[in-house]
């Protein structure tokens, strides 16, 4: 770190003095090295697969990769918003088997309309995070032991309400099975979305070249903002080809985008986002400034218990159904421990304060990457367990080592404010 | 003759419990000057920076504010006043860069969408202001050097257009150039007409910039010196007790008996 900064600020020197301005510093932010490097390993981790069997990298497998990021990537967003205070949520994969549990008793078998039975269930998501963020926020539990005994409970109360009815099979044509099942075909659809969005990315890009330049600070160049803009628009044109060349642009990726982008913009562009990385990377610091930290920690726990909720929703989606066995997958944490890898292998810090909403994308992205090669290659459940186990160790170990060596840069490793599980890890 | 003193402090008295953490303390600053707080481990220093802040008020005593007598009940009073405390901890955000952690709390904002542009630019302009240096107002503060993250804490109080601030051992932790660095900070602000009280145990820095000293011992006042008359053994026999409070209660200059 400390010598990535040196040679980063050397690089600096050496451009501002090229192109005598201060318009040259800004080049990589410290913040998007990590993401490169993610991008950079699934690629490798594409074309490896990719060597293996020819039929990875087809549009059938690519389009249904995206369809399977979602529920893990709906899961691993809320699991950002709470490793972004410090804490972790083990409830999730409880709480999202839950929500699909209560899904399907509410609409199949007491008769209530879809679109209600989708907010109640996942008005009970909220809930139960509610719950969590209470106890470990008022009450003082540790969060990693709230929502163990969550894990737990919720997963019994799921496995309750099937329990009369063993498997409950959901309606086909219903909004739940359009989660996972409408595609938006038609090229219109899907280059008219990648235009927008690269369009957009532009035009917020020079509306804040501009405000900067206008008040005489140092901005981006306009070369800069204009290969960034083709990269986007690379990156998007081809995803919208591979898409179209399936069955067009799935809704479950677009609702997934709409929530990282949306995720992404609150925690970095509205207060109550900042109030988020304060409490995570300085609780007294946040204190002194006013910040209700009790307040803040209920939501995150609240937000992650409603995005586990509508994950599970996709999850009962992909699978039409219901049922103790799905249930019993669910507690036994293969979603949850999806979701935090994601989360983490994405570039969000186990210890608070660093990370980003894009990271449970780019995170869901490498995770159902190996599930998926591997399935395609007909590799055992167990190898994968070990495999994803692997590469989750991997992550944290690497977040750990990031976070040390920044410490060290600074002479000492201050002493963490954090306490529970944070100290436990140490 | 002159405005009135910024704030005095008559009689102040804390009490925790069975212990008097202060007695009868009295304590003036004015513009322009920089008063440093002086006194043993458990003097009673950091309970009046409390005192002052609203963080711990007073028990008794009267605090004037440019004459008038006023109240400080909670920190939103001592801040609305026109006073900012900087701790010896300094509380930051590690992961927040120097603006987000300038502005944390009071965000400028457009309907609770920040405006980072705008923050952006007070914040240089600030740095420029007081000649503090941070390579970049956008990196995280963990990579901070001790005294830089020394000056974004100062530069953060300054914000609010304060006209006292209190310093917590600001220079504790600082290594020779830093310590140098922050003095000159300290002087430039007295330079702008702010009243700094400095709480240091570092005789060379209340001598580089101290115009006087208040020294406690045990929860009282013993001696206020003017710093360029003053000899260090003075100050010091004064902190641990050598020399008794009537002598050394005796000032020189015009304002005659203390306070």
């Amino acid at each position: 770190m400390a010598v990535g900064q040196s040679i980063r600020g050397y690089a600096d020197a050496v451009r501002h003095r090229l192109r005598g301005g201060e318009a040259a510093r800004r080049g990589l932010r410290v913040g998007e090295r990590g993401p490169l490097l993610v991008i950079l390993g699934l690629i490798v981790i594409w074309l490896v697969f990719q060597g293996l069997n020819a039929n990875f990298l087809s549009p059938r497998n690519l389009s249904d990769l995206s369809v399977d990021i979602a529920a893990t990537g709906l899961v691993a967003v809320g699991i950002v918003f709470v490793l972004l205070i410090g804490e972790i949520d083990l409830s999730v994969g409880s709480v999202s088997g839950l929500a699909g549990a209560a899904f399907a008793v509410l609409n199949v078998y007491l008769g209530m309309p879809e679109w209600l039975a989708i907010i109640v269930a996942v008005v009970a998501g909220t809930a139960v995070g509610a719950v969590h963020g209470f106890f470990f926020a008022r009450v003082g539990v540790p969060a990693f032991v709230v929502t163990l005994a969550g894990l737990l409970a919720w997963n019994g109360l799921t496995l309750y309400l099937l329990g009369a009815s063993g498997t409950i099979n959901i309606d086909e044509g219903g909004l739940v099975a359009a989660l996972t099942s409408l595609y938006f075909s038609g090229g219109i659809i899907a280059y008219g979305l990648a235009a927008v969005g690269t369009a957009g990315y532009f035009l917020a890009a020079r509306r804040s070249r501009r405000r900067r330049r206008d008040a005489g600070m140092p901005y981006r160049p306009l070369a800069e903002i204009g290969v960034r803009t083709g990269l986007l628009a690379v990156l998007t044109f081809a995803t919208a080809h591979v898409l179209t060349l399936f069955q067009g642009v799935p809704l479950a990726l677009l609702i997934f985008l709409a929530v990282v982008i949306g995720s992404d913009l609150v925690l970095r562009r509205t207060r109550s986002g900042r109030k988020v990385f304060a409490v995570g990377g300085g609780i007294e610091a946040a204190r002194r400034a006013g910040v209700d930290v009790a307040r803040v920690r209920i939501a995150m726990f609240m937000v992650s218990g409603t995005l586990a909720a509508v994950g599970g929703l996709f999850v009962a989606s992909g699978l039409t159904s219901a049922s103790p066995t799905t249930a019993r997958a669910a507690g036994s944490g293969m979603l949850l421990i999806n979701a935090v890898a994601a989360a983490v292998i994405g570039g969000t810090s186990m210890f608070g304060g660093r990370g980003s909403a894009w990271s449970a994308l780019l995170g869901a992205l490498v995770i159902q990457s190996i599930a998926s090669g591997m399935a395609l290659l007909g590799i055992q459940d167990a190898v994968q367990f070990m495999v994803t186990g692997g590469v989750l160790l991997a992550a944290v170990a690497a977040d750990s080592l990031t976070r040390r060596a920044a410490a060290r840069a600074r002479g000492s490793i201050r002493r963490s404010s954090r306490s529970g599980r944070g100290a436990m890890l140490h | 003759m002159a405005a009135p003193p910024l704030l005095t402090l008559r009689g102040v008295s804390k009490r925790f419990g069975g212990v008097q953490a202060l007695v009868d303390v009295d304590l003036q600053i004015r513009a322009g000057e920089v008063v440093a707080l002086v006194g043993d481990n458990g003097a009673g220093k950091s309970t009046l920076v409390k005192v002052i802040a609203g963080v711990g008020p007073a028990d008794q005593g009267v605090i004037e504010w440019e004459g008038h007598t006023v109240q400080i009940r909670r920190p939103h009073d001592a801040q609305a006043l026109g006073i900012a405390a900087v701790y010896q901890d300094l509380a930051m955000c590690e992961s927040l860069d120097v603006v987000g952690n300038l502005f944390l709390g009071r965000e400028v904002h457009r309907a609770g969408i920040l405006d980072e542009v705008e923050m952006e630019r007070r914040a240089r302009e600030l740095m420029h202001t007081l000649s503090i240096r941070i390579p970049d107002v956008r990196a995280p503060v963990a990579i901070l050097s001790g005294g830089q993250r020394q000056a974004v804490a100062i530069s953060r109080s300054l914000l609010g257009a304060p006209k006292v601030l209190l310093l917590d051992e600001p220079t504790a932790a600082l290594g020779v150039e830093q310590t140098s660095q922050l003095l000159d900070l300290i002087e430039e602000l007295r330079d702008r007409g702010l009243g700094v009280l400095l709480i240091s145990h570092n005789m060379g820095d209340i001598k580089a910039v101290a115009d006087r000293v208040a020294v406690l011992r045990l929860g009282r006042n013993n001696g206020l010196f003017e710093v360029p008359t003053t000899t260090q053994e003075r100050i010091i026999s004064s902190i641990t007790g050598a020399a008794d409070n009537a002598v050394a209660h005796r000032t020189t200059g015009e304002e005659g008996a203390w306070p």
